[in-house]
C-alpha cells in the first residue's frame, strides 16, 4: 500500500510552495505532486494603469528575482511602443543583469540549497588542519579555508550548537545518511556559506550602484535608463568594477571549487543521480555583451538529444489548467489566456506524520498552470542555458563545461541528473562572471562617443500597441505580454520559469518537471524527506513568480509575433 | 525631571527586567563578538550610530547596547504571508558593519521561511514550540499582506493547509510585540492595490492588538534592526505617526533631506530622462519624484550600505512607504495633478502666480522664487539657443 508524504511549507525558496508524493513499501516514490499555496493577482491589478509603471509594479511580483520583472514589463512596453533604447541603456541593462546573477545564484547555492548538501553539525568533528589541506584539492587558490579561519568557523558553530537552541538551523535532518560530505568538506563549505553571506551583500551593492537600490531596483524607464551620473562617473565605474572582481573572485575560487567537492563527494550517491523525468530543455538569448551580440542563444532540446538544437516557435506554447486552480476547459496560447479563478482546496487524508490535508490529484490542485510547449512538458532555467548552448556549439559554454567535466572525470551525461543542474548553474554564473567585463567594457567604449542613455517616446492615446519581452531569468526562461489602448495597459500576462518547472499535470495527463523528477526516489526517512527538498532545491523555486493571473477574458491578442527569442534576460 | 531623564529612568528599568530573564544562549555577546573579530569599541560605535538614528542624546549610547547584549532574551519569529520575499532580502543585505546581522543571529531567529534549515512538518514544529515556550515573549514580524478574501483561502501554509490569516491570529495572539515589516504587511501592498483582487488588507486591520508598521518597498534594514533595538530598550513601542510608523524613521519626508533639494530650491529640473539636468543630478520632482509627500529617511540612510537610492539613481521617489501608494501616487513618473504641488509643472515655466499657492503649503518662499527665477531664465537661454 502506497503511502502519502506531505511537504508544506518547503522553505528556504522564494514563496509558498507544497510537495506531496507517494512512496511505495520500499519507500520508493510513485507519484508526485506539486502545489503552488498562494495566489496574488498582480497582471490583474495592472490593467487600466500606465503603461510606464508596468515593470515597476510587476518587479513586486518576485524580490528574490528583483529586477527581472522589472526589466521584462519596460521592455515589454518598449517593444509595443516600438521603442529603442540607446546602446548606453541596454549595455547598463545587461551589466545590471549580470550583476543580478552573480548575487541571485551564490545566495541559492549558499543560502538556499547548500544546507540540502551540508550537514553542519558533522562540520564540529572536523579537523581544521586537515580540512585546509582537502581544500587543495578542488581549486588552487582556496579562499576562507585557513586553518585559523576555520577553526574560527568550527569554534564559532560549536558555541551555536551547544546552547540547545540551533534558531535557523534547528530541527532539520542533519545525520541524514545521504550527507556525504566528510566533516572536513563540511566544515569548507560552512566556511564559504558564512564568507558568502558577506560576498552577497557586495554582489548587491555592484548591483546598486547603478540600479538604486537591490532588492527592487529602480533606474530602468520606458525608453532608457535614469543612473545616467553614475554611468559617467569614473569612481562609480571604477567602484563596479572593483566590487564586480571581488564577487567574480569567490565564484572561481570557491563557489566553483565546491561544486568540484560536491561531484566528488557526491558521484555514487543514488538519491541526486536521477532528477531527470522530463528531458526537454528551453532557454532563451541573454545578456548583451556589445552591439548585437550576446553571451547566450536561444533554443530547444528534445529528448535529451544533444546532437539537435530546435528554434522556439511561439505558437506551439499553451496554457493547461486542468488541475490547476482556474476555470478553462483547453489548453490555450498566452496570449489567449484566461484566468478565472476555479479554487477547489485540499481534503482530509492520512500521512506518514499523521492526518493531513491532503491534494486530491483527480481534481485541481495548485495556483500554477502547467505550459506546454508541442504539447510537451519542458524544463527551463541555467541547465537548459548551459544545454541549448552546449550544443549549439557556443564557444565560452562549451569550453567552461568541458573544462568542469575534465576536472571532474565525469561524463556528458552527468548533467541530466540533480547534481548536474546545481552544477550547470554554478557553470551559468562561471560564464556570466567570465564575460560581464566585456559588457563593461563595451560600455566604457561607447561613453567615449556616445552619452545618450534615454530615447523618447509618446504614447498616441488614438492608437492601440500590443509588444512582449522574451528572454532569460536566473530561474530560466521569462515572458511577458502587453496591450496597450487609450494610454493605458488593457492587457498584462506573465509566463514564468517556475510555471514551466512547478506546473501541475494536464489533460493528458503529461507531467512536468518537479512532479517527473521526484518519481522513482528512494528516501531513506519518508518522516525527513531530505532527498525530496535536495531535488526541488535543485531546480530554485520561486513561487510567487509562477502564480500568475490574466484575466483577458478572450480579447484575442493572437498578433503577437514571437519569431526569435531575443531580447536579452529577465526570475 | 525632563522628559529625556523619564525616558532614561524607563528604559532602565526595562532593562533590569529584561535582565533577570534567563538567555537562550550562553555566550554573552562580548563572546560573539570576540569571534566574529568585532571589538568593543566597533560596538559602542556602532550603538551610538543607532542612538542617533533613533533620536536619542548621546548619554543613551550606554543604554542601547546594554539592550543589545540583552536582545537574546528575545526569541523571533517571522511569518511569511503574500509577498515576494524583497523584505527577507533586503535584511539580509545588511552588514555594514556586520554587526547588524549579527544582531539577528544573536535574536534568536526560531521561525523564518526563506532562512530556516528545516521544512515541512519540522518547520512548523518549530513554530509551534516557539509560539508555547515563549508565548509573551517572542516578537512576531509579519512580511506579505493577508489575503482575506474566500476565507482567506488565496494564502495556505502547512500540511493542515492553514489560511494566512487563521495563522497570523495564531502566532499573533501570544506575541510581545508585532513589526509589520514592509509596505505589504503594512498596508496590503502590491496585492492590495485596485482592484484588490484577493481582498489583501494590512496586519492591523486583521489583528486587535497595536502594529508597529515599518514600510517601505522593501524597508531599509536599519529601519528594521531600530525598531526591534527601541523595544528591547523601552519595552515599549515606540513614538508612531498616523499610519502608526515609528517617526524616528519615518518622521520627515524624503524631500527634507534629499541631496537634490539644492536643486528644486533653484529651479534646475530633469526636464526629461538623460537630458543635462539628469547628468547634473538636479531636482526629479517633474519627472514624477514623490519624495515631497513621503515620509521616509531613505535620503539619509541610502540603501545597500548607502551606495546609492533611487534619487541618486536619477529616478523619482515612487511613494513606496505611504499607505496605498499604488493607487495614489501613480502613474509614477508623472507629477500629481491632484497632490500638493498640483499644476506647479505646468504652470511653473508660465506665470508667478503659482508661486503663492507653493508658499502656502510649507514648500518655502525661497526655494520657490528661485525656483521661478531659474526657471525663466531656462527658458530664456532655451529660446535664445
Amino acid at each position: 500500500m502506497s503511502k502519502r508524504v506531505v511537504i508544506d511549507p518547503i522553505t528556504r525558496i522564494e514563496g509558498h510552495l507544497r510537495i506531496e508524493v507517494e512512496v511505495d513499501e520500499n519507500n520508493v516514490v510513485q507519484k508526485a505532486y506539486s502545489s503552488s499555496t498562494l495566489w496574488r493577482g498582480i497582471e490583474l491589478i495592472l490593467k487600466g494603469r500606465d503603461p510606464r509603471d508596468a515593470g515597476l509594479m510587476s518587479q513586486r511580483i518576485c524580490g528574490v528575482c528583483t529586477y527581472s520583472h522589472y526589466k521584462a514589463g519596460v521592455e515589454a512596453v518598449e517593444d509595443a511602443l516600438g521603442v529603442t533604447p540607446p546602446l548606453n541603456a541596454q549595455l547598463v541593462r545587461s551589466l545590471l543583469n549580470e550583476s543580478l546573477y552573480m548575487h541571485d545564484h551564490v545566495v541559492h547555492f549558499y543560502h538556499l540549497h547548500g544546507l540540502d548538501w551540508v550537514d553542519i553539525i558533522s562540520a564540529l568533528k572536523a579537523d581544521p588542519a586537515k580540512a585546509s589541506k582537502e581544500a587543495f584539492k578542488y581549486t588552487d587558490l582556496p579562499i576562507a579555508t585557513g586553518e585559523d579561519e576555520l577553526k574560527a568557523v568550527q569554534e564559532r558553530v560549536k558555541g551555536f550548537a551547544s546552547k540547545g537552541s540551533l534558531g535557523p538551523f534547528a530541527n532539520a535532518y542533519w545525520g541524514n545518511k545521504t550527507y556525504k560530505f566528510t566533516p572536513e568538506q563540511n566544515l569548507i563549505a560552512l566556511s564559504h556559506y558564512l564568507k558568502a553571506l558577506e560576498v552577497q551583500r557586495t554582489a548587491a551593492q555592484m548591483f546598486a550602484i547603478f540600479g538604486a537600490k537591490q532588492p527592487h531596483p529602480q533606474s530602468l524607464v520606458v525608453g532608457g535608463i535614469t543612473s545616467v551620473k553614475d554611468m559617467l562617473s569614473p569612481a562609480r565605474l571604477i567602484e563596479w568594477k572593483s566590487k564586480y572582481e571581488i564577487v567574480k573572485d569567490f565564484i572561481d575560487r570557491a563557489y566553483y571549487a565546491d561544486v568540484v567537492m560536491a561531484a566528488a563527494a557526491y558521484g555514487t550517491e543514488e538519491s541526486v543521480l536521477g532528477g531527470m523525468g522530463v528531458k526537454n530543455f528551453l532557454s532563451g538569448d541573454a545578456f548583451l555583451l556589445s552591439r548585437n551580440k550576446n553571451l547566450f542563444e536561444s533554443g530547444i532540446i528534445k529528448n535529451g538529444d544533444l546532437s539537435k538544437v530546435y528554434e522556439i516557435e511561439d505558437q506551439k506554447i499553451e496554457e493547461d489548467v486542468t488541475h490547476a486552480w482556474y476555470k478553462g476547459e483547453k489548453p490555450l496560447q498566452p496570449y489567449d489566456g484566461i484566468t478565472d479563478p476555479d479554487y477547489t482546496g485540499f481534503i482530509d487524508g492520512d500521512t506518514v506524520n499523521g492526518p493531513a490535508k491532503i491534494i486530491n490529484e483527480n481534481d485541481k490542485y495548485s495556483w500554477v498552470k502547467a505550459p506546454r510547449y508541442d504539447g510537451e512538458s519542458y524544463e527551463v532555467g541555467p541547465l537548459s542555458s548551459m544545454l541549448v548552448n552546449y550544443a549549439k556549439g557556443n564557444k565560452v559554454v562549451v569550453d567552461t563545461v568541458n573544462s568542469f567535466l575534465k576536472r571532474t572525470g565525469l561524463p556528458v551525461e552527468a548533467l541530466f541528473t540533480t547534481l548536474g543542474r546545481t552544477a550547470a548553474r554554478m557553470l551559468q554564473t562561471k560564464v556570466i562572471s567570465d564575460n560581464a567585463i566585456t559588457t563593461f567594457n563595451s560600455l566604457i567604449e561607447n561613453i567615449k562617443s556616445d552619452q545618450s542613455t534615454y530615447t523618447q517616446f509618446e504614447i498616441d492615446p488614438n492608437k492601440e500597441y500590443k509588444g512582449r519581452f522574451i528572454g532569460e531569468a536566473p530561474r530560466g526562461t521569462l515572458g511577458h505580454w502587453v496591450r496597450i489602448k487609450n494610454g493605458l495597459i488593457e492587457n498584462y500576462q506573465a509566463v514564468v520559469p517556475t510555471t514551466w518547472n512547478a506546473g501541475p499535470r494536464d489533460a493528458n495527463d503529461i507531467i512536468g518537471p518537479y512532479e517527473a523528477s521526484l518519481v522513482g526516489l528512494k528516501i531513506e526517512d519518508p518522516t525527513k524527506p531530505l532527498e525530496v527538498l535536495r531535488i526541488i532545491h535543485s531546480f530554485d523555486p520561486c513561487m510567487s513568480c509562477s502564480v500568475h493571473v490574466m484575466d483577458i477574458k478572450g480579447k484575442d491578442l493572437t498578433n503577437f509575433k514571437i519569431s526569435t527569442m531575443n531580447g536579452g534576460t529577465a526570475c | 525631571m525632563n522628559s529625556y531623564d523619564a525616558l532614561f529612568k524607563q528604559a532602565r528599568l526595562q532593562l533590569d527586567s529584561l535582565s533577570k530573564l534567563s538567555s537562550l544562549k550562553e555566550d554573552p555577546l562580548e563572546v560573539m563578538l570576540e569571534k566574529n573579530h568585532l571589538d568593543r569599541r566597533d560596538f559602542i560605535k556602532w550603538a551610538a550610530s543607532i542612538t542617533a538614528m533613533l533620536a536619542l542624546p548621546g548619554h543613551f549610547t550606554p543604554l542601547v547596547a546594554d539592550a543589545v547584549k540583552l536582545a537574546d532574551r528575545l526569541p523571533l519569529v517571522w511569518l511569511h504571508l503574500a509577498e515576494c520575499t524583497g523584505c527577507s532580502e533586503s535584511l539580509i543585505r545588511t552588514d555594514s558593519p556586520t554587526i547588524d546581522s549579527l544582531i539577528f543571529d544573536y535574536v534568536s531567529l526560531e521561525y523564518h521561511e526563506t532562512l530556516m534549515a528545516a521544512s515541512g512538518w519540522q518547520a512548523e514544529e518549530n513554530l509551534e514550540n516557539a509560539i508555547k515556550n515563549y508565548a509573551g515573549r517572542y516578537i512576531l514580524l509579519i512580511e506579505g499582506g493577508v489575503p482575506t478574501a474566500m476565507n482567506g483561502q488565496y494564502l495556505t501554509i502547512g500540511a493542515q493547509a492553514r489560511t494566512g490569516v487563521d495563522l497570523l491570529h495564531h502566532a499573533a495572539a501570544s506575541a510581545a510585540a508585532i513589526f509589520s515589516i514592509g509596505t505589504c504587511a503594512s498596508f496590503g501592498g502590491i496585492q492590495a492595490a485596485a482592484p484588490n483582487p484577493t481582498g489583501a488588507k494590512g496586519v492591523d486591520k486583521v489583528i486587535s492588538k497595536p502594529v508597529i508598521n515599518v514600510p517601505g518597498c522593501p524597508p531599509n534594514a536599519k529601519n528594521i534592526v531600530g525598531t526591534l533595538v527601541y523595544f528591547i530598550l523601552f519595552g515599549t513601542l515606540p513614538a508612531i505617526d498616523v499610519y502608526s510608523r515609528p517617526k524616528w524613521a519615518y518622521g520627515n519626508r524624503i524631500h527634507d533631506n534629499c541631496e537634490r533639494r539644492g536643486h528644486f530650491d533653484a529651479g534646475e529640473f530633469v526636464e526629461t530622462f538623460g537630458d543635462g539636468g539628469a547628468k547634473e543630478g538636479w531636482c526629479l520632482y517633474k519627472q514624477g519624484c514623490k519624495g515631497p509627500y513621503t515620509f521616509n529617511n531613505c535620503s539619509v540612510e541610502r540603501f545597500n550600505q548607502h551606495t546609492n537610492w533611487p534619487i541618486g539613481a536619477g529616478h523619482g521617489c515612487m511613494g513606496c512607504s505611504e499607505p496605498n501608494f499604488w493607487d495614489t501616487m501613480g502613474p509614477l513618473e508623472k507629477p500629481i495633478d491632484s497632490h500638493l504641488l498640483m499644476g506647479l509643472n505646468a504652470t511653473a515655466d508660465k506665470i508667478g502666480t503659482t508661486l503663492l499657492t507653493a508658499t502656502a503649503i510649507g514648500i518655502g518662499a525661497h526655494a520657490v522664487a528661485s525656483l521661478f527665477a531659474k526657471s525663466n531664465d531656462r527658458n530664456n537661454e532655451e529660446e535664445q539657443s
